[in-house]
């Protein structure tokens, strides 16, 4: 039985459980056998994204050193994902351990889509949902195609929301564009953070969205920080919450 | 002031904000279109990337043949180092003419040397015809879009621009009407100029020929009257041979505007009978960038300005919130290759989100530029000290899994008076901790 790392962000252990639990417990129903080493914390991406490469360096080493002996490393996290695949390169010494690393590192819904290949489930969300692309998860992982380039269009992610029944995915004026969080950057200009993220939410509940669902957790967490702040009636989940048969109190 | 600070200006007014990202997202609806209207769009972008890349790498060879070519058919080739020799020279030209008027059609790079000011002071008037930058010149303003210059202002303030300058009727800002006028100001202008000044889209090194594109035709205009043509360039303008252009001109204006192609695309490969054409090559920087392996990409740059109209920092803070003449991704980019210390606000006024990188004709990795400027920022020493030792307080928290618990323990425990503190900006509420972690639900589950 192949063995997976479970990595969960800091701030979804802290402020989304079920997005983690959700992750766990598909891996689990598919036969893996999954392991939550307790002593992780972060992959080192507001470090990096923040040119604060010395700082990133330890974080990334300690990953390597937790993560090593899996067969996969699964998070419920894009940009953490492509943290580790794209970044760890020029921020760690070329090892085997970290070429190991890099090739087994998913995002959970592209090793669902990817790995897995799911071709069915039996979970009903009746509700309408808009999907919020992530950039780093669209544009780095290519969970998707970027509305910019001229290819066909092709979502994994959509692909595995439309496994779902009874969902709607509502259309948005803008499919792709930005949210505004970016790491630090929602810290360090706060006034175009907001303005972005107030713009995304505005585009969902014009087409009707309830629930606002991504594969980036922290895109999410903030348009729900300023959802709340203007008592928008609008929800928040997880892909991955939804693939698990997430129920309405989550 | 930061980019931050005048960010912040812009987007007081929320509903000037929102326009300006309307009109922006606006282009950029045109040009996905038109785009998209090309099947091989996908493989032009790749051929304008490798055309360039084998351009920069061999920039010294393709110099030299172009200026020998344009020299042979009677052209006058100036090389100058920086943005006071291209000043100087251009003012030489003209005075040797005795030129007292000039009309000079869009340039980044005159804006980049800003020669209108030197000219001005000696003596030399200088008429921007493009209209959005002859708008933008009579405001005292500067343009903050490299293609639409005057995209920040609305049709009724450039009606009250117009009374005033150029005593229109009052309260009419029906933009037909203000175009006739400022056509029939600038017609006068163009009647009366000796010499033209014009940019450079491309220069042909096979040729020895420049192509200009405008929309407006103002550069043909300027440079049909004038006994004299002066055209600026960037030493990276320069593609191989004519047969390469069509690639560029066929990415240029549909990312540009949307259009199928410039209205006016004009070859200038000779002057015109008892008529004087200059050429003037400007370094002012670009060898820099050149030599640097990193970062030399951002000279493929053709100034299509798609990377500002997609960019969503670029819509809701303007133009004029960079502190570079060119602004957007790619001003970023050219402000850190010259300044790092000083424009390095501009490498974090960015998400990374990467469509800069998606839409740019010529395949620059913009969002990969920044990030990579964030890293030599803080290498440099450029970053404050308060801020350095947050981030080391942060990562040592989280290489440390007993500190790390403390505090996720510390801000769940304090949750009620942090939430009131506004500590993720006054638009944002602070973010919940769930009642059980999912580190304390999972050890509960083995």
């Amino acid at each position: 039985m192949k063995r997976v790392g479970l990595f969960i962000p800091c701030y979804i252990d802290v402020f989304y459980p079920n997005a983690a639990l959700s992750t766990l417990k598909i891996l689990k129903d598919l036969g893996y056998e999954v392991d939550y080493p307790l002593n992780q914390s972060c992959c080192g991406q507001p470090f990096l994204n923040s040119g604060v490469f010395s700082e990133a360096k330890g974080l990334a080493e300690k990953f390597i050193e937790i993560f090593k002996d899996f067969d996969y490393v699964i998070a419920p996290s894009a940009s953490c994902v492509a943290t580790v695949r794209y970044r760890y390169r020029e921020l760690l010494k070329p090892s085997k351990e970290l070429e190991k690393i890099i090739a087994n590192t998913y995002e959970i819904c592209e090793f669902l889509h990817d790995v897995v290949k799911l071709k069915e489930l039996r979970v009903s969300f009746p509700h309408r949902v808009g999907f919020h692309q992530s950039c780093h998860g669209l544009r780095e992982l290519e969970l998707g195609v970027g509305s910019e380039l001229v290819k066909p269009q092709y979502s994994k992610v959509k692909y595995l929301l439309n496994l779902v029944k009874d969902i709607e995915i509502v259309d948005l004026k803008r499919p792709d564009e930005c949210c505004g969080f970016g790491g630090t950057f929602s810290i360090n200009e706060p006034e175009i953070s907001i303005a972005m993220g107030r713009d995304r939410i505005e585009d969902h509940k014009k087409a009707g969205a309830e629930y606002i669902v991504g594969y980036d957790m922290s895109c999410l967490m903030h348009m729900e920080a300023i959802a709340k702040r203007e008592n928008e009636d609008i929800k928040f989940l997880h892909v991955v919450e939804i693939l698990a048969g997430a129920d309405d109190e989550s | 002031m930061n980019h931050r600070e005048r960010a912040r200006e812009f987007l007081a007014d929320r509903e000037y904000a929102k326009w300006h990202d309307e009109a922006l997202w606006f282009v950029r609806m045109k040009r996905d279109a038109a785009a998209k209207s090309v099947k091989e769009w996908e493989d032009l972008r790749e051929a304008a990337e490798k055309i360039k890349e084998h351009t920069i790498e061999h920039l010294g060879f393709y110099l030299r043949e172009f200026a020998k070519n344009a020299s042979k058919k009677g052209i006058k080739v100036h090389f100058a180092k920086d943005a006071k020799e291209h000043n100087e020279i251009v003012y030489s030209i003209l005075k040797k003419h005795r030129v007292t008027k000039v009309v000079k059609s869009k340039s980044m790079l005159t804006e980049e040397c800003e020669l209108n000011p030197f000219l001005e002071s000696r003596g030399i008037e200088v008429t921007d015809t493009d209209l959005g930058e002859r708008i933008v010149q009579l405001r005292g303003d500067r343009p903050s879009h490299i293609v639409l210059p005057a995209i920040h202002l609305k049709k009724e303030q450039i009606g009250k621009l117009f009374e005033e300058k150029l005593h229109i009727e009052k309260g009419n800002s029906d933009p037909l009407y203000l175009t006739n006028e400022a056509r029939k100001d600038l017609r006068d202008k163009f009647l009366k100029a000796q010499g033209a000044i014009t940019g450079v889209n491309f220069a042909v090194s096979e040729t020895g020929g420049i192509v200009v594109c405008t929309n407006e035709g103002n550069a043909d205009l300027g440079t049909s009257l004038a006994k004299v043509h002066i055209a600026c360039m960037g030493i990276e303008k320069l593609i191989p041979k004519l047969k390469h252009l069509g690639v560029f001109t066929r990415l240029l204006a549909r990312n540009a505007t949307g259009q199928p192609i410039t209205s006016y695309t004009t070859h200038f490969n000779s002057p015109s009978k008892d008529k004087e054409m200059h050429i003037v090559i400007v370094d002012n920087g670009r060898s820099e960038i050149l030599k640097n392996k990193e970062h030399k990409k951002a000279l493929f740059c053709i100034r299509c300005g798609a990377c500002m109209n997609t960019c969503p920092i670029y819509r809701r803070s303007g133009g004029h919130s960079y502190s570079y003449v060119i602004p957007g991704p790619i001003g970023s980019v050219l402000a850190n290759a010259r300044d790092l210390k000083n424009n390095g606000d501009l490498a974090f006024a960015s998400t990374l989100c990467g469509s800069c990188t998606n839409i740019c004709p010529v395949k620059i990795d913009l969002h990969h530029q920044l990030f990579s400027y964030r890293k030599e920022y803080v290498q440099r020493g450029y970053m404050g000290f308060k801020k350095r030792l947050s981030y080391k307080t942060a990562s040592f928290i989280l290489r440390n899994p007993f500190f790390f618990l403390a505090s996720m323990k510390g801000y769940k425990a304090f949750y009620p008076f942090l939430s009131k503190m506004n500590l993720w900006g006054e638009g944002r509420a602070l973010p919940k901790p769930a009642k059980k972690s999912f580190r304390e639900i999972y050890k509960e589950m083995e």
